[in-house]
């Protein structure tokens, strides 16, 4: 019995006939498009919503209905325009996104993470011409500025190819029941007396962090903890791929090594890297651990769960009365370049960002800020609520000026395939907070190269 | 003269025969044809070619020569994700079909009945769920609160009961395991059909000598098997090299990188960094390697047969 061609003649004709068409493949043209931006004749920059019927497309990810809320309220309000959503998870349609892109028919509106090379490829639109037609440069400039690239691939600056449907924000929840039962009163105002409370509930046989690592959620974490020692600008240069920037900070190290030493102390999860983000939420909320780090988006959840035992606040500065810096980003989605109804699609962006009902809805499903015009009224919260704690940090963070992206956001690469399987040995004392950092920053320079 | 005329016009009938024999075979080959280049042969070549370029998947690409191949050959992470696919040959391959052998010369040795049926059926049900729900169903059974450890406390040994997938040391073997419980039924199954072809006078014969369990086995079972067992070790290596649903939902590659294999390596580096020159590289080396082990076993299982 054989797999496999019994004849060795046969055998030895296939690899000959392989290699003469391997070698015609090679010599042949070279795989790839050799032009860069697509140039589809676009419809010229109008600000009025046509009157046409029109269905838009948009490719969301799984378990992220604000989409779904949002473009019901905009049917409701324009009959004319119907929306056809498409759901996948985040992982996969991260993967697919620029294959969707570059198909003969896109979605409209996508959500994208990571530009990467979307903008040097052509894919996605560039849109300024609606900043200048609806008057975007009343937002706020740091809000927009990771929305930015350059032509030479930078984030941070340059032309605007990205909007958010919400800006979030992260920080520290707290079970104010488990506080109070080890005798904590009020959130911890620098890292030292958070340190304490860890501390605390270690003494107190409660789990003092709650977090998992099997997906990388620990790295809001350490991510907050860097934040507090690295220089700001010196971080986003970084995940902005500005050219000679290092993730191998002093600050960065720093932030690195008091993850290692909390993890030696045994704060975190024994069985950290077993636990995603599932699990994770699921163990918080049914009363394990004193601290979790999360964003905003679990505001609603966690209220629902803990009721009133629950408080959240910013991550801690190192000294007192240092400001507040902490990880937020936009929701992002971009415009396809070859989406035929690019009028419609900025219209419905900017009716998100600008209109009463669109910004309560975002905050209602989201417990996102809803970014846009600051002089435009707040949506409505209940007060004390967790959703308006977070609202009031997003505001907080915004006068503070502290607000940075997200590190797993720096590559489309460096989440999966570098800052997860590092951070699993750094939340488990495997490496120290100097390796961790090393090792980020030559995966990093890798991918950019 | 005379004499070779109807030589020739038979000779021209044969040949005409065969033609029309040979066109016959390739019209039924054709639709096979198709199917296998363009499924196989033609995506095998665009491997190769992209494997030589410094390519995202959409924009322009770069030719880089063998830069790809030395990357895949001197990065120390790709590296150790090949060694770790080589561990899971012990999973994958040795377990399954040890312990199939033995279960199918067991089988072999009692009464057909309801209960061999059951036994049969219980042992193939592992290769009939997919890897990826397997993988997931498994992970709840590794974890803290879960079945293993929960069985393990019940007898006793709540002293070794720990997260099996969290932990350095014991996730490789346990994603293994994984492995070897869905591939066990199929070794079984294959080894059990394999032994009813064995002439039953084989047995009578050497019972008649007197030789016991052991040596029925290895005088009669094993050499009578040798073809079934070089295919189970052809399926079970390649499953092994190139795993990859089992460990995607089980550990993706974790904690750190203790359970990194090629194919979640190559899928990263494919489609979450684009670099599909690197990504095509690797697979070519992972074809060649499973090749190159999978080879020797074939020529093994012939030779023997002369």
């Amino acid at each position: 019995m054989t797999l496999f061609r019994t004849r060795r003649g046969g055998t030895g004709l296939a690899v000959v006939a392989l290699s003469a068409i391997a070698a015609a493949a090679l010599t042949g043209c070279a795989p790839g498009s050799s032009g860069t931006a697509s140039t589809t004749s676009q419809a010229p920059v109008s600000t009025e919503l046509t009157t046409d019927d029109v269905v838009l497309t948009i490719a969301d990810e799984t378990g992220f209905p604000v989409t779904d809320k949002l473009t019901e309220e905009f049917t409701k309000q324009h009959p004319n325009v119907t929306f056809n959503i498409t759901r996948d998870t985040f992982q996969n349609l991260t993967a697919n996104a620029p294959k969707l892109l570059a198909s003969d028919t896109p979605p409209d509106l996508i959500r994208l993470p990571t530009l990467g090379d979307t903008v040097k490829d052509g894919l996605v639109a560039n849109l300024d011409p609606y900043f200048d037609a609806y008057g975007w440069d009343k937002w706020p400039a740091s809000q927009l500025a990771p929305l930015r690239m350059t032509e030479d691939g930078t984030r941070g600056s340059g032309s605007l190819y990205q909007l958010g449907l919400g800006y979030s924000v992260t920080g520290i929840y707290m079970n104010t029941k488990l506080a109070s039962q080890l005798g904590i009163t009020a959130p911890p105002q620098t890292l030292d007396e958070l340190e304490k409370d860890l501390a605390i509930a270690k003494a107190g046989g409660v789990q003092p962090i709650m977090s998992g690592d099997k997906d990388g959620v620990v790295n809001f974490v350490v991510q907050a903890a860097m934040n507090q020692y690295a220089d700001k600008d010196e971080f986003l240069s970084w995940m902005f791929n500005e050219k000679g920037a290092t993730f191998d900070t002093e600050g960065n190290v720093k932030g690195a090594e008091l993850i290692r030493k909390w993890a030696d102390a045994g704060y975190f999860p024994s069985d950290i890297n077993a636990i995603d983000y599932f699990t994770f939420n699921s163990n918080f909320t049914g009363g394990q651990g004193l601290f979790a780090w999360n964003g905003n988006w679990e505001a609603a959840n966690y209220q629902k769960a803990l009721g009133s035992d629950v408080t959240y606040f910013l991550a801690p500065p190192a000294t007192a009365g240092g400001k507040h810096v902490a990880m937020g980003a936009a929701n992002s989605f971009s415009v396809a370049a070859k989406s035929k109804h690019l009028n419609e699609i900025a219209y419905f962006l900017n009716w998100v960002h600008t209109d009463e009902k669109a910004r309560q809805i975002i905050v209602d499903v989201t417990g996102a800020s809803p970014g846009g015009d600051p002089s435009l009224a707040l949506p409505s919260v209940e007060s004390g609520s967790l959703i308006g704690q977070a609202l009031e940090m997003s505001s907080q963070l915004g006068a503070e000026d502290g607000q940075v992206d997200f590190m797993a956001n720096t590559t489309a690469g460096i989440y999966a395939g570098s800052i997860i399987p590092e951070s699993q040995l750094l939340v488990t004392s495997q490496i120290t907070g100097q390796e961790f950092v090393e090792r980020v920053q030559k995966f990093y320079e890798g991918e950019v190269g | 003269m005379s004499t070779r005329a109807p030589l020739i016009t038979r000779r021209v009938a044969v040949s005409a025969a065969a033609r029309r024999a040979t066109i016959a075979a390739w019209l039924l080959l054709t639709p096979a044809l198709i199917a296998y280049i363009s499924f196989v042969i033609w995506p095998l070549i665009l491997g190769v070619q992209y494997s030589f370029y410094d390519w995202n998947g959409i924009g322009p690409s770069t030719w880089v020569g063998f830069e790809n191949y030395l990357t895949v050959v001197t990065d120390p992470t790709l590296l150790a994700s090949i060694a770790n696919a080589f561990i899971l040959v012990a999973f994958f391959t040795v377990i399954p079909v040890g312990v199939g052998l033995m279960l199918a010369s067991l089988i072999r040795t009692m009464k057909a009945g309801p209960f061999t049926t059951i036994s049969q059926t219980i042992l193939f049900l592992p290769q009939i769920i997919p890897l990826a729900a397997a993988g997931i169903a498994w992970s709840w059974m590794y974890a803290q609160t879960g079945a293993i450890n929960q069985f393990l406390s019940a007898i006793g040994l709540g002293g070794i009961t720990r997260s099996w997938l969290a932990g350095y040391d014991t996730a490789l073997p346990a994603v293994g395991l994984i492995g070897s419980w869905v591939l066990t039924g199929l070794c079984t199954v294959l080894l059990l059909t394999g032994i009813s072809k064995i002439d039953g006078s084989l047995y009578e014969a050497i019972r008649l000598d007197g030789a016991g369990w052991w040596r029925e086995f290895f005088t009669i079972t094993l050499p009578g098997l040798r073809q079934e067992i070089a295919v189970l070790i052809t399926l079970t290596v390649i499953a092994a090299l190139s795993s990859f649903d089992i460990i995607y939902t089980s550990t993706q590659g974790g904690p750190g990188r203790a359970t990194l294999v090629p194919g979640i390596s190559i899928f990263r580096i494919g489609f979450t960094q684009s670099d599909v020159g690197l990504a095509s590289a690797f697979g070519i080396v992972l074809m060649v390697l499973v090749l190159a082990v999978v080879l020797p076993i074939q020529r093994l299982s012939r030779t023997s047969d002369r």
